[in-house]
C-alpha cells in the first residue's frame, strides 16, 4: 500500500508552517501522517448519509460579550517579552513588498 | 484593418471597519491614533493559552449590514482560522469565516444617472479580525503597531457586475452612505475604515473572437479616487498588454498589484507561490453562533430606509434635482433633519435650498452635524414659510438662518430685530412707486415706450423703489404696482 502522506506533501506542509525538517523527519512524518490519516479512513466505514456535519464538537452556541472597552496592557508591558523593540513599535526585519493585510 | 471593441469587468472586495468601542475578541478599545501597542492584551497579540470571546455588537453590525445588502443571512454561523505569517499578525493565523459566512446572495443598487439604478450582486458578506500596521519607513528594519489587530471588519465580496472605474467607485460611496445610515461603521476613509481591493480584467472582441485578459486584483486601496483610477489605469494597461503579447486568462493567471499613488500606476507585487496556501480549518476556541426568528427580527427593526431609496424619492415625491437629492441625502443626520423640516409643513424645495446652501456650509464651518447648529426643524420650516409668504426675501432668510444658528431665537422675532421684513403692504409701497415715477420721467418713457430699452427701465425704476426702501420692500408687489402705473 502506498503511502497516503508522501514526502513532498511533508515538505511543502512542513515550509507552510516554517518548520526545518531533515530528511530522516521527513520520512518519519510520512510514515506516521500517513497512519494517522489511514487511522481517521476507519470512520469511512460508518455510514454517515443522514448525519449533518458538525461544525464543533461542543454542544455549546451564541458564547458573545457586550462591546465594552476594558483595561489594555499598555506599550510597555506590550513591548516587555519581544526580543526587539524600536521605541513604541516591535521591531522586525525589513518588510519589502506589500501583501499581508485583512 | 482589425476591429477589436473591449469591456471592463469588475469585482470588488470591501472591508468595511464597524463601529464597536472594543475589539473583536477582547476588551481592548478601539481607537485611532494612539500611542503604538498600547491598546493591546495577550489576546490580541497571540499569547499562549488565551482564549477570545465575540463581540456581540460586531455580530449584530454585521447582520444588519447583510440585511441591508439584501443578503440570506445564515442562522448559523462559525469561525475559521486563516494561516499565513506576516509580522502584523501575531497569531500567525487571522479568525475569519470560510465556508460558512454570515450573509450570502445578496445586492447593492447604486445610481447610474438619469434617476436609474443598477443592481450589483453580493456574493457574500463575512465577519473577520484586522490585522495590525507594519511601517516601513525607519530604514533598515521595519515596524510593527498592534493596537488594530483584532479590530472587527465586514468583509463584501461582489460578483463581477461592474463595468468601469466610476462604478466601481459608485458603489463604494454607496457603501459608505448605507454603512453611515445604519451606524455600522463610521466609514471613514481617512482612517482607514473602508479599503478596497478591485479584481479587473476585459472582454475583448478582435475581428470577431472572444478573449478574456489575465485578471489583475488590486490591494488595499483606501481612497474613492485611488479605486476609480486603478480600475481605469489597469482598463489602459491590460489592451496594451494584450494587445502587444496576447497573453489572455488562463487558470491562476490572477496577478496582484500596488497602486502607486503619487506615479498614478499600478505595480505588480512579486507574491511567494504558497501565499494563497490559507490552510482555513474550524477555529476550535469559538463556539458557533445561531441566530433565533426573535435576535434576527430585533435586528431586523434597526433597518432604515436606505439613502439610494431617500434620493430617488426626493425627486419623484418633492420634485428635486438629482444632485440636490444626492447631497441632502449623503448623511443620514442631513436627511432625517431634512424631513423633519418637511414634515412640519415648510416647502421641500425652498427647504433643500436653505439647507443645502446655507445650514451646510454653517456646519461644515463649525464641524457639526446640521442638527447641532441649534436651530430647530420647527424654525426652520417657519422661516421657509416667512420666506414662501414674501414675509422676508430669500436673500434675508439666509441671515436669519445664520443668526438662528448663534442666537437660538425664532425666525420671526429675528427678522424684527434685524429689520427684514419686507414691506407687501401696497399702500405703502404705492407712495414710494409715485414719489421713484416723479423723479425720473427719462426712465418712465423709455418703460411705456415698449421695445428692448422697456424691460431695462422698468429694471431700474424697481431699482430705485428697493433702494429707497433699503431692500426690504417685496419685490413682487412692487412690480405689481410699477406694472399698473405703467400702463
Amino acid at each position: 500500500m502506498g503511502k497516503k502522506i508522501d514526502e513532498d506533501q511533508v515538505r511543502k506542509v512542513a515550509k507552510l508552517a516554517r518548520l526545518e525538517l531533515c530528511e530522516q523527519e521527513v520520512e518519519d512524518f510520512a510514515g506516521q501522517l500517513s497512519a494517522i490519516i489511514g487511522y481517521v479512513e476507519k470512520m469511512n466505514e460508518l455510514d454517515t448519509e443522514d448525519v449533518e456535519p458538525l461544525a464543533h464538537c461542543l454542544p455549546v452556541s451564541n458564547v458573545l460579550r457586550e462591546d465594552i472597552a476594558g483595561e489594555s496592557l499598555g506599550t510597555e508591558a506590550a513591548l516587555a517579552n519581544a526580543p526587539q523593540w524600536d521605541g513604541d513599535f516591535f521591531k522586525v526585519p525589513k518588510i519589502l513588498d506589500g501583501g499581508g493585510g485583512a | 484593418m482589425s476591429s477589436i471593441e473591449h469591456r471592463v469587468i469588475v469585482g470588488l472586495e470591501i472591508h468595511v471597519q464597524l463601529c464597536t468601542e472594543s475589539k473583536m475578541f477582547c476588551r481592548c478599545a478601539v481607537e485611532f491614533g494612539q500611542q503604538a501597542n498600547s491598546r493591546v492584551c495577550p489576546v490580541c497579540i497571540g499569547m499562549p493559552g488565551v482564549l477570545p470571546v465575540m463581540n456581540k455588537k460586531a455580530f449584530e453590525c454585521s447582520v444588519l449590514a447583510g440585511l441591508a445588502l439584501n443578503c440570506r443571512i445564515a442562522r448559523f454561523t462559525k469561525w475559521d482560522r486563516k494561516s499565513y505569517y506576516y509580522p502584523d499578525l501575531p497569531k500567525n493565523y487571522q479568525i475569519s469565516q470560510y465556508d460558512m459566512p454570515l450573509a450570502e446572495e445578496g445586492f447593492i443598487e447604486i445610481p447610474v444617472g438619469g434617476g436609474r439604478a443598477k443592481r450589483i450582486r453580493i456574493i457574500r458578506a463575512h465577519l473577520e479580525e484586522d490585522a495590525g500596521k507594519n511601517l516601513h519607513t525607519a530604514g533598515s528594519f521595519s515596524q510593527v503597531d498592534l493596537n488594530r489587530a483584532g479590530t472587527p471588519l465586514l468583509e463584501i465580496v461582489t460578483e463581477p457586475d461592474l463595468s468601469s472605474g466610476a462604478e466601481a467607485r459608485s458603489l463604494a460611496v454607496e457603501l459608505q452612505r448605507i454603512v453611515r445610515y445604519l451606524g455600522v461603521s463610521q466609514g471613514d476613509m481617512q482612517k482607514g475604515h473602508m479599503r478596497f481591493e478591485p479584481n479587473i480584467n476585459l472582454a475583448i472582441t478582435k475581428d470577431g473572437q472572444k478573449f478574456r485578459t489575465p485578471i489583475s486584483e488590486i490591494k488595499n486601496l483606501n481612497s474613492f479616487r485611488a479605486l476609480e483610477r486603478s480600475i481605469d489605469y489597469e482598463e489602459h494597461r491590460q489592451l496594451d498588454e494584450f494587445l502587444e503579447t496576447g497573453a489572455v486568462l488562463e487558470t491562476g493567471s490572477k496577478t496582484t498589484r500596488g497602486w502607486d499613488d503619487d506615479r498614478e500606476i499600478t505595480v505588480l507585487q512579486r507574491e511567494k507561490e504558497e501565499s494563497h496556501d490559507y490552510r482555513y480549518f474550524p477555529e476550535p476556541d469559538l463556539v458557533p453562533v445561531e441566530l433565533s426568528d426573535e435576535w434576527l427580527e430585533r435586528i431586523r427593526e434597526r433597518l432604515c430606509e436606505l439613502p439610494l431609496s431617500r434620493q430617488m424619492r426626493y425627486v419623484d415625491q418633492y420634485g428635486l434635482g438629482e444632485y440636490d437629492a444626492g447631497v441632502l441625502t449623503a448623511e443620514v443626520a442631513t436627511s432625517d433633519f431634512f424631513e423633519a423640516v418637511v414634515a412640519c409643513g415648510a416647502e421641500p424645495k425652498r427647504t433643500c435650498n436653505l439647507l443645502t446652501q446655507v445650514g451646510l456650509r454653517l456646519a461644515n464651518e463649525k464641524r457639526c452635524g446640521i442638527d447641532e447648529l441649534g436651530v430647530t426643524a420647527e424654525g426652520v420650516a417657519e422661516l421657509v414659510r416667512m420666506v414662501d409668504h414674501g414675509r422676508v426675501s430669500a436673500g434675508a432668510g439666509e441671515k436669519i438662518f445664520e443668526t438662528m444658528s448663534d442666537t437660538g431665537k425664532d425666525p420671526d422675532l429675528l427678522a424684527e430685530e434685524m429689520n427684514l421684513i419686507q414691506k407687501s403692504d401696497a399702500g405703502e409701497l404705492e407712495g414710494i412707486v409715485d414719489e421713484v415715477i416723479g423723479e425720473n420721467p427719462q426712465a418712465v418713457e423709455d418703460a411705456t415706450s415698449g421695445g428692448k430699452k422697456s424691460k431695462k427701465a422698468v429694471g431700474f425704476l424697481l431699482g430705485q423703489v428697493m433702494q429707497r426702501t433699503k431692500g426690504r420692500a417685496n419685490p413682487k408687489v412692487v412690480s405689481e404696482i410699477l406694472a399698473g402705473k405703467l400702463n
